[in-house]
């Protein structure tokens, strides 16, 4: 285990490596000097643009300007907003919690609703329940999630009055209901696609493992239904969910800058896109090199935890 | 429609369908069998039609501006409304087809290609070419899809050429490993052993006798990789980042609708029910696909 261990981070590094080149290189290698990029989004102030001359070195070769990025890095400088002119990572760590809250809540729903959905379509196999499931499991892996997300505001939001149309968040000191009524519509956009992959994953596998021969002892040693398919079929089958979770949570990031845009949700989405729209582009980079890590970290998780639930699986 | 189907290719045998034609009449029967991805097969043609014949189908110029009838509810002038600016919105979803068509297929042509090679060259050659074909593959899919393409096209600008470019960019390590893990298996097979000990060459065995064999599941990813593509140029669209108004493109004209969304919800609506049928034919397409193809693939 330990071995496994060492190798995965080792493995890691030039990972990383090309994580930090890549957003480096956003920057670096941009179109137009930053001094235009930062005339473009509004700052005349030539001592603003001495000085960010100055900390970047635009002169020097792109070799040491790199070495000096993951330098900064180490030290958790990831830059200074243009439009803001405060850190980057101040503003990333104000926006971070509510998309974790955010994509947390998202797969917490999906996961509920797929393993529900999947278990009924499996056991009712190829009836009407079962063809209803998947229907609404295909259309919701094909309808586009800003669209869902305004349609769904449409009608909890504006036409009903149930839930608010957007805001929310961990800051503002707001709690129970205040705090959920405004995650609710955004959690079930971003967590719509992944609810119909998983539950067309969980009804497949769950086929698959309900034909088993230990399932048919369980059967007839007495069990009832609901035990066996609960205790002895569900939990091998949610071996594959915890896989697909993980590969997953990166269209799961990418699906938070889009429902955050849409609902105002003051995450790590709405903090890109509102620098994109300034052309604050310090921002953009920061934050795509926060998603990307995130990304890389859970990818890592998944993969131990799958080690771990299942004895089956050897780390080599 | 089966009896048919059966009639014209009465149950060859396993011995037949190891040559090329029968073996092609099996997948269509098999593909024909599947009626969802018939269907789906279906309303593609239908908008491929509608893209090509665009020009003849629309009632109106996508274009013309009508400030006079802005925001007219569905009637039988305007099949689906007009928008703020008067246009008629059927038109505009019509010439829309032909953005997010051609846009999904160029994408997957460019990544498929590109990928393609790459990853044939990398299983079959190995060494070094591999170590670093794979690295970069790995390091582009440590980031979240979208997010990568948002940030390189924030950084470009925004439009439908860059759009183009970066999803392809973004997208050929997919096809890549795909294939690589194909050609890893081929390379042992008793087929390439014989050609190489009859003295092919390496460009000859991985263009003749590895490729052909490794194009299948190319086929199929490539399939899904178009709906993937049209729902990225529309979420995109939909940010600001990729078609730019007055283009008709679906995504940007959710993100025109929304600034009217209290005024009159259909302008929303309408765009995205195209995106969602031609993703879910797409879908439906490569399920159906998949199954012909390689019936020991497994669903998921």
């Amino acid at each position: 285990m330990l071995r496994y261990l060492a190798r995965r981070f080792l493995l890691m590094i030039p990972v990383l490596l090309g994580i930090t080149f890549i957003v480096f290189a956003l920057l670096a290698f941009a179109p137009g000097s930053f001094v235009s990029l930062m005339l473009s989004s509004g700052v005349v102030n030539p001592d603003a643009i001495a000085r960010v001359r100055d900390e970047l070195g635009v002169n020097q070769p792109w070799i040491i300007r790199y070495v000096h990025y993951l330098a900064a890095l180490a030290h958790g400088n990831l830059g200074r907003s243009i439009v803001f002119d405060q850190p980057v990572a101040q503003q990333i760590a104000q926006a971070f919690p509510n998309t974790v809250i955010l994509t947390v809540a998202a797969t917490v729903f999906a996961l509920s609703v797929a393993v529900a959905a999947g278990t009924v379509s499996a056991i009712k196999r190829n009836t009407l329940l079962d063809y209803a499931a998947m229907i609404v499991a295909v259309g919701g892996v094909s309808v586009p999630s800003f669209w869902l997300g305004l349609m769904l505001l449409l009608a909890f939001g504006l036409g009903l009055h149930w839930l608010p149309i957007g805001g929310g968040g961990a800051a503002g000191g707001r709690g129970g209901w205040e705090f959920l009524s405004h995650l609710i519509l955004p959690a079930v956009t971003l967590g719509a696609e992944l609810a119909a992959l998983l539950t067309r994953l969980i009804r497949n596998t769950l086929l698959d493992v309900l034909s088993e021969d230990y399932i048919r002892t369980a059967r007839a040693k007495g069990l009832a239904g609901f035990r066996v398919v609960s205790r002895h079929a569900l939990k091998n089958a949610l071996l594959p969910v915890v896989t697909t979770v993980g590969v997953q949570f990166g269209a799961l990031l990418g699906g938070a800058v889009i429902v955050e845009t849409i609902y105002s949700w003051p995450g790590m989405g709405l903090l890109t896109v509102n620098a994109i729209q300034q052309r604050d582009l310090p921002v953009v980079q920061g934050a795509v090199l926060v998603f990307a890590i995130c990304f890389v970290l859970v990818v890592l998780l998944t993969d131990l935890a799958y080690v771990a639930i299942d004895p089956r699986v050897h780390y080599q | 429609m089966n009896r048919t189907v059966e009639r014209a290719a009465p149950a060859r045998g396993g011995a037949s369908a190891v040559a090329g034609r029968p073996q092609r009449s099996r997948v269509a029967r098999a593909f024909l069998r599947n009626r969802l991805g018939v269907a789906g097969g279906a309303a593609l043609l239908a908008c491929l039609g509608s893209a090509l014949f665009a020009p003849h189908l629309a009632p109106y110029d996508p274009y013309r501006l009508d400030l006079a009838h802005a925001f007219q509810a569905p009637s039988w002038r305007h099949l689906l409304g007009t928008d703020n600016f008067g246009r008629d919105v059927l038109s505009r979803l019509i010439y829309g087809s032909r953005i997010s068509l051609l846009v999904g297929v160029v994408v997957v042509a460019f990544a498929g290609s590109v990928g393609t090679a790459l990853g044939l060259l990398a299983g079959y050659l190995g060494g070094w070419l591999d170590l670093a074909v794979m690295r970069v593959v790995e390091i582009c899919f440590a980031f979240p899809f979208l997010v990568l393409v948002i940030a390189i096209i924030a950084v470009l600008g925004p439009n439908i050429v860059n759009v183009v470019w970066v999803l392809g960019l973004v997208n050929w390590p997919f096809y890549a490993r795909l294939v690589r893990s194909h050609v890893l298996a081929l390379r042992r097979r008793e087929y390439v052993e014989v050609a190489r000990a009859l003295g092919a060459r390496d460009a000859r065995i991985m263009l003749r006798h590895i490729l052909p064999n490794s194009l299948t599941p190319v086929i199929v990813a490539s399939t899904f990789g178009v709906p993937q593509a049209i729902l990225a140029l529309a979420a995109l669209g939909f940010l600001g980042l990729g078609a730019q108004p007055p283009a008709p493109e679906w995504g940007a004209m959710v993100s025109t609708g929304r600034e009217f969304i209290f005024q009159d919800p259909w302008l929303i609506t309408w765009p995205g029910v195209c995106i969602a049928i031609v993703v879910l034919s797409f879908n439906f397409l490569g399920d159906g696909m998949r199954d012909a193809l390689d019936p020991r693939a497994q669903r998921v």
